[in-house]
């Protein structure tokens, strides 16, 4: 079993499909939405955590694409910019999942992209602006 | 054996010279004694990196053809003081553009301001600046709309009237209903965060508590470039409550500091924004301490654990000044393992200084004189400490026609 986050962007036509609901009916995989921005007649994203056997997961995404449904690691879509991030810490209580915690004894901050859920609290209250999510 | 800065410069001079940073000193003191330390060891690097509101930079951008005296003047929609000669400003970090939301749009995100001006004169990026003026017979001209850079002003120096706060508040808040937006960050209701900002063992004024050295005319670290105390700062506070190590239990001592922007570099100076506050810069500033004695050893040695900061609650103690229960003190070493208890509450715990970025500049400090690039300077004149009367005061207010809030 391997969970993978992933954030799914449909094109228009595929707005009224129940994409994720087949996506995980002919695939075996459970989910888990950790966010959603769907409006009609526009575009629409959802960040999912995506559980099942790696191969079924890989087959998944095929098959996303042959919809034209693009898959990308939520990874890829929260970053920080190493240059801007000073390293003050501020950011460590508001996280909710502690994907940015202090390293000790270093006191510098770590950004763990692997438990991040994509929240983007951390965007609004990073003084010197260093996190950005893309969707 | 005491020793003087002449010496010690003499020493950088031949590279002879011993340095160790405020994290290093600990120890030494701790196996050898003050006494040893202070003849083993010339001098200690400190240093902060945090955001420090009161700051700002003095420009000259040159006359124009035709002359101009600025009334009104604005850098990247920023507004900047001008009520100076012609063509002097004083942008200030805090600083927000005229359109800016505010907190209109509660909280508000204050994406830009002075800091960041600052920060994009330094990393040499093209500034906007626009200006008006009255007009005069001198100075004819009324409109101004040019792009200017760091290399093209004359002067560009960087002032700022109260930096390196010599201890701070713990901010928690005491409020139920929502998360608080403060200078010191976002607060969680019900002690729910709570965020300190001092660089603590690091920090230049902690490591000399009675400005036994750091005086007017101390050649420091600022911003990357080299800077001076040109005098103490706003708010300078060194009549407080202490404990026996000489560390005030609370916010003291501040420091004025002054250098040329052209040296200095965005990594060490740093535009930031706090959602429903405003904005700020970020400062990095190292002071080397002259080991003269094993006094002054014994003073650098101080640890995170014997620096207590007062938790304060800023939902309605600090604004307000309304009593609230005692929420006692804390240490930067309990504060700095993440959590710290107050009022049997586990709180986790955030900073807005960064230690890490502080050691870098202790370090670069250290290489800096060891490589003989930095001299240190004997000060001019001792700040007032805590044997004089000089003591921060409220406004105590005269109402003018019964006043108004």
């Amino acid at each position: 079993m391997a969970s993978h986050k992933v954030v799914l962007h449909f094109p228009l036509h595929q707005l009224n499909q129940p994409v994720v609901n087949n996506l995980i009916k002919r695939y075996d995989l459970d989910f888990n939405i950790l966010r959603a921005e769907v409006t009609p007649n526009e575009k629409g994203f959802v960040v999912l955590e995506l559980t099942g056997e790696e191969a079924k997961f890989r087959e998944g995404l095929a098959w996303l694409d042959t919809l034209g449904v693009t898959c990308q690691p939520l990874s890829e879509d929260v970053v920080r910019l190493d240059d801007r991030c000073t390293h003050c810490g501020v950011c460590v209580t508001s996280c909710p999942v502690e994907a940015l915690y202090v390293d000790r004894p270093t006191q510098a901050v770590v950004f763990d992209t692997d438990a991040c859920i994509g929240c983007g609290i951390c965007v609004d209250i990073c003084p010197p602006r260093a996190m950005v999510v893309q969707f | 054996m005491a020793k003087t800065i002449a010496e010690i410069n003499e020493k950088i001079a031949t590279g002879k010279v011993v340095v160790v940073t405020a994290e290093e000193i600990i120890d030494i003191v701790a196996e050898d004694g003050a006494e040893k330390a202070a003849e083993k060891v010339d001098v200690v690097t400190t240093g902060t990196f945090g955001p420090m509101c009161s700051s700002g930079a003095f420009l000259n951008f040159g006359h124009s053809k035709p002359r101009i005296k600025v009334q009104k003047a604005w850098l990247n929609g920023v507004n900047a003081y001008a009520g100076l000669a012609a063509v002097d400003l004083y942008v200030g970090a805090t600083e927000v553009p005229d359109t800016d939301p505010l907190n209109n749009q509660f909280p508000g995100d204050f994406a830009y301001g002075g800091g960041h001006v600052i920060e994009d004169l330094v990393a040499g990026k093209d500034v906007r600046l626009k200006a008006l003026a009255y007009g005069t017979d001198c100075y004819p001209r009324k409109q101004l709309d040019s792009w200017i850079n760091l290399e093209t002003l004359n002067e560009a120096v960087l002032h700022n009237p109260r930096n390196a706060y010599q201890n701070y508040n713990c901010a928690v808040s005491l409020g139920t209903e929502r998360e608080i937006y403060t200078y010191m960050g976002v607060l969680k209701p019900d002690l729910g965060s709570a965020n300190y900002c001092s660089a603590g063992q690091l920090s230049p004024l902690l490591n000399d508590p009675l400005y036994k050295t750091i005086g007017l005319g101390t050649r420091i670290f600022l911003g990357g470039g080299v800077g001076y105390v040109t005098w103490w700062g706003t708010q300078h506070n060194p009549t407080v409550a202490r404990h026996e190590n000489g560390v005030p239990k609370g916010g003291a001592g501040t420091l004025t500091v002054t250098g040329d922007l052209k040296q200095m570099t965005p990594q060490w100076l740093r535009g930031v924004s706090f959602r429903g506050y405003g904005v700020s810069l970020q400062v990095g500033i190292g002071i080397p301490i002259p080991l003269l004695n094993a006094e002054i050893a014994q003073y650098t040695a101080v640890r995170d654990s014997e620096i207590t900061a007062p938790v304060v609650d800023y939902s309605k103690g600090y604004p307000y000044f309304e009593k609230t229960p005692d929420l006692g003190s804390v240490t930067y070493a309990d504060l700095r393992t993440g959590k710290v208890t107050i009022q049997g509450k586990e709180v986790p715990t955030a900073s807005l200084s960064s230690y890490s970025k502080a050691k870098t500049i202790a370090e670069t400090l250290k290489d800096w004189i060891q490589a003989g690039k930095f001299e240190l300077s004997q000060p001019v004149q001792a700040l007032p400490s805590a044997d004089s009367d000089y003591t921060f005061k409220l406004l105590a207010e005269r109402p003018v026609n019964g006043g108004g809030s």
